[in-house]
């Protein structure tokens, strides 16, 4: 294990912890931008360049500013009163906990991981956009009506109603 | 080096962190970020095993990552927004008090 991944690891899953479980919940989306930038730094390790800019943009850029306009209108951000976990948080953590225990121990009873890592592969950008436009042109083009209908339906459910009987 | 195997452990420890925290908080808004939380562990297997692959010039795994990454942000768009027309509702988050369908 190198130290570079030890720490990114570390980050990664110290800011995870940390947004799920601060009380603050502008905390909360601030730690998430730090897990999600840890998640890209891993990304661009593997030498996966494209997916760990994306990474920066879609999910430090816009998801977690989605996250903060969310808190902001619907006033989450003031400190509640009383505990911001469920009654019946032992049984959330236990499921997650064996959750994480069922597959720690298949990763480690499982013989044909590889240990070794391939050289790297010349992922350039101009592949990924050549396979993009040649093989993968029907599933971009579902993914840009999925994101004009997610467009569209998300304004039409956020609008005000106004003229509501 | 590291091997594939603690890529997949980081990932499996996200996935738990994130399914915690989509069931213990109370707040709509941290479930969502716990299944955002559980997309990403599952989008650094894709990229971990696609790097550790036999064919790595496929990008399929690559490939899989931005498709994912697009439905994840259309997925978080709408919830937000559902969220926030449930806040005009029911003047609350807490979704332990949204309990009644209609009213």
């Amino acid at each position: 294990m190198t130290a570079g991944f030890a720490i990114l690891a570390l980050l990664t899953v110290a800011s995870a912890v940390a947004a799920m479980t601060l009380r603050n919940l502008v905390h909360c989306a601030l730690a998430l931008a730090v897990a999600f930038a840890g998640l890209a730094a891993i990304y661009l390790q593997l030498s996966a360049q494209f997916v760990g800019f994306a990474q920066i943009l879609v999910y430090v850029g816009a998801v977690a500013i989605l996250i903060v306009f969310a808190i902001l209108l619907t006033r989450s951000g003031e400190p509640v009163a009383g505990s911001v976990f469920s009654g019946s948080w032992i049984a959330g953590v236990g499921i997650a906990a064996a959750v994480f225990a069922v597959l720690t121990a298949m990763i480690r009873s499982s013989r044909g991981l590889a240990r070794r890592i391939p050289e790297p592969p010349q992922a350039a950008v101009r592949d990924i956009g050549d396979q993009m436009m040649s093989q993968y042109v029907l599933p971009l083009e579902v993914v840009g009506l999925l994101l004009t209908a997610a467009l569209i339906g998300a304004v039409l459910i956020a609008m005000r109603e106004k003229d509501r009987p | 080096m590291t091997p594939l195997s603690g890529y997949l452990i980081l990932s499996a420890m996200l996935f738990a962190i994130g399914l915690a925290g989509a069931l213990i908080r109370r707040n709509a808004i941290m479930v969502l970020v716990g299944i955002e939380v559980m997309l990403n562990a599952a989008n650094l297997n894709f990229i971990a095993f696609w790097r550790y692959g036999h064919n790595p010039q496929a990008l399929t795994g690559v490939m899989f990552v931005i498709f994912s990454i697009a439905v994840a942000a259309a997925e978080a768009a709408v919830g937000l927004a559902l969220i926030i027309s449930i806040y005009r509702h029911y003047k609350t988050t807490d979704v332990e008090k949204i309990n009644s369908m209609k009213g």
